[in-house]
């Protein structure tokens, strides 16, 4: 009965759970390359400053429209007021097709189609903005969604062993003696609960950024082992 | 020499009781791990591979300190929040729960071809792995004026101990409407809100103590962490305390003079009171001496933490040049159990699974308002690159913020035990 109601569980989360698709990291030196077909019109490092199009230093994390003494389009400047800001995913879709996401740009650019190339202009690009290093804060450098792990790795579903490795990261902050001061125990949590619990951060339904930064990057295996391992644990 | 072959033969030996009591490993001594420094990065590695092998793996720690003072929290100490007891950790269970050998000396060398180690008293340990966790050192000449003698005078307060101390006492024996000044780091650098939340916990302890004094924070960067959320806390909390003086204003042309507690900012002078000088930082030295660095901090592999330089050796947290992770203690965790996994991979064929890492940063502005920053990172073939992160808003409620300030304390009791056991 506990197997199938668990299973049921499953079932129903797999089905409101997005689809994954694959990291693309770009690589900044060959992005160099597609820099050409911008600094016609646009400056980027420290020398940067406005031309026929604004300069690009620091564009992650911008507001669109929002260098200052630069005139923009009506259209950009509507697109910045209404809240859109420069992050992989909007730049990627501005420099596939312009017009599609900002119909009257007057960027008179056709585009950039595949997707390798844009990830390695983005990537060159990102190389003049905010560093995570030096302000945590700043905008992710890559693209990336569910973690693609090998087949050996995903045939592991419930496995405490892998649970136990993917549990060191919860004890940074969740205590193995079950303690409860500020951050709440997960120690000998039932597996379904554990399993509901984590999927619905991942899908951001339960509210704390931490937690659902920390699913949302886990896949439905993982999810499984962390919850057949901390199902195993004693609280002290 | 001499020593050298001793320890050589101590090792044979140790080697033959080894085989008589375990039959089935003959012709195959315990593999052995060294690990350098015994803050949170190397701590944390030599309790992940002595707890995870069973003791099928020798483990010494290396750290001359018989007691590790957390940077983090810190702050929380100079701004009364916490005693200086509590910052305050032994490494007693991992000798005693988990077997590890605790060499209470400095690493002097390191012979990367001979795979040996060669401690202060002279002793030789040899290696299968060697993790080298050191964290950070000052650069040299990095403020014109100011340099290690000079921090009796002008504390740095960016190694917790002793220093910490001399810091807060300074600040508590400050004249009444004195001025306190720091001179902030340029990046990178080790805890990047470090410098503000420290600022925010002077300032906490001038508005009860002292109020009409003033704070002077010189910086070289145009922008830092947590910006946003420091100083809508500044303005709300200690309005009028605080000037902040940018690179615009001169912020990165500093010097000091300890003789005289005088500062020189773009030519111009400022008399201080305390004077809280963060230099620009460096890997620890051992780092350098074992030749994996490259300028100021040692390049790694993304996948596991080994250095670029040398697959058998590792290096963990602040000395390591990895990529978006900031210099954290939660960093320095994180890797760890990553660099320990395939260690153990390595030495003893445990299995190894995709590295994951991530990081979270909380920092306390005003009692009960505390705030964090954080975010996942993936190994890539350049790089641990950040793939997604989050941070406190501004003008969030009092009761977020305390919320957030108890899951901090949460936090810390939960990493030190995952540190120390």
């Amino acid at each position: 009965m506990r197997q199938a109601r668990f299973i049921a569980t499953m079932t129903l989360l797999a089905s409101l759970a997005a689809p994954a698709f694959a990291q693309l990291a770009g690589d900044a030196d060959r992005g160099e390359g597609f820099w050409n077909q911008c600094k016609g019109c646009h400056m980027i490092g420290p020398e940067a400053r406005n031309r026929i199009g604004p300069p690009l230093n620091g564009i992650f994390g911008r507001r669109a429209g929002a260098v200052e003494g630069f005139k923009y389009s009506k259209s950009m400047a509507r697109m910045g007021s209404d809240g859109l800001t420069w992050t992989f995913e909007t730049l990627d879709a501005y420099i596939d097709n312009p017009k599609a996401l900002v119909s009257g740009t007057r960027m008179a650019y056709r585009g950039l189609k595949d997707p390798q190339d844009r990830a390695d202009l983005i990537a060159f690009i990102r190389e003049f903005s905010d560093k995570p290093r030096d302000i945590p804060e700043a905008e992710p450098s890559i693209v990336t969604s569910q973690p693609q792990l090998a087949d050996e790795v995903l045939a592991l579903q419930g496995d405490p062993d892998f649970g136990e490795y993917l549990a060191s990261e919860c004890g940074t902050c969740h205590q193995g003696d079950g303690s409860d001061q500020g951050i709440p125990s997960i120690v000998a949590w039932p597996e379904e609960d554990f399993v509901v619990a984590m999927h619905a951060y991942k899908q951001k339904l339960r509210p704390h950024p931490v937690m659902q930064m920390m699913a949302g990057r886990l896949t439905d295996e993982e999810i499984a082992a962390l919850a057949a391992y901390y199902a195993t644990l004693e609280p002290q | 020499m001499a020593h050298n072959r001793r320890t050589f033969l101590g090792g044979a030996a140790a080697f033959t009781a080894a085989t008589l009591a375990a039959p089935a490993v003959i012709g195959q001594a315990k593999p052995r791990v060294v690990v350098i420094g015994g803050g949170t990065g190397g701590a944390t590695c030599a309790r992940y591979i002595a707890k995870d092998s069973d003791g099928a793996i020798d483990v010494t720690l290396v750290e001359p300190n018989a007691t590790y003072y957390t940077c983090y929290f810190s702050n929380l100490y100079i701004g009364g929040f916490r005693t200086f007891e509590s910052l305050a950790h032994s490494y007693d269970k991992l000798t005693g729960e988990y077997g590890i050998t605790l060499a209470q000396t400095t690493a002097e060398g390191v012979d990367r071809d001979a795979k040996t180690v060669t401690l202060a008293s002279g002793e030789v340990l040899s290696y299968d792995r060697l993790v080298i966790a050191p964290g950070i050192d000052f650069r040299d000449g990095a403020v014109p004026g100011w340099d290690l003698a000079a921090a009796e005078i002008m504390p740095h307060a960016y190694k917790a101990g002793p220093q910490t101390q001399l810091l807060k006492a300074q600040i508590e024996a400050m004249p009444e409407g004195g001025v306190f000044c720091m001179v902030a780091p340029p990046n990178p650098y080790r805890c990047p809100p470090g410098p503000y939340e420290r600022i925010s916990m002077v300032a906490h302890v001038l508005r009860e103590r002292n109020p009409t004094a003033k704070i002077l924070l010189v910086d070289p960067k145009e922008k830092f962490s947590k910006q946003a959320l420091f100083e809508e806390g500044w303005q709300k909390h200690y309005s009028g305390m605080i000037e902040r003086i940018g690179p615009d204003f001169g912020g990165a042309n500093v010097s000091v003079r300890p003789d005289t507690m005088e500062v020189e900012i773009d030519g111009t002078v400022e008399k201080v009171d305390v004077c809280n000088v963060i230099p620009g930082q460096q890997a620890g030295r051992i780092a350098h001496v074992a030749g994996v660095t490259e300028g100021d901090w040692a390049p790694v592999d993304p996948f596991s933490m080994a250095t670029k330089a040398d697959e058998n050796v590792y290096v963990l947290g602040d000395a390591s040049a990895q990529g978006d992770m900031p210099k954290s203690g939660f960093s320095a965790n994180s890797q760890a159990k990553v660099a320990a996994m395939h260690i153990r991979g390595a030495l003893t064929g445990s299995r190894v699974f995709p590295a994951k890492y991530s990081n979270t940063c909380w920092s306390l502005i005003d009692t009960e308002d505390g705030i964090k920053v954080g975010a996942s990172y993936e190994p890539t073939e350049e790089k641990i690159a950040s793939v997604s992160s989050f941070i406190s808003q501004t003008g969030e409620d009092a009761a977020l913020r305390k919320v957030t300030f108890e899951e901090s304390l949460g936090w810390y009791a939960g990493i030190t035990a995952d540190i120390f056991g």
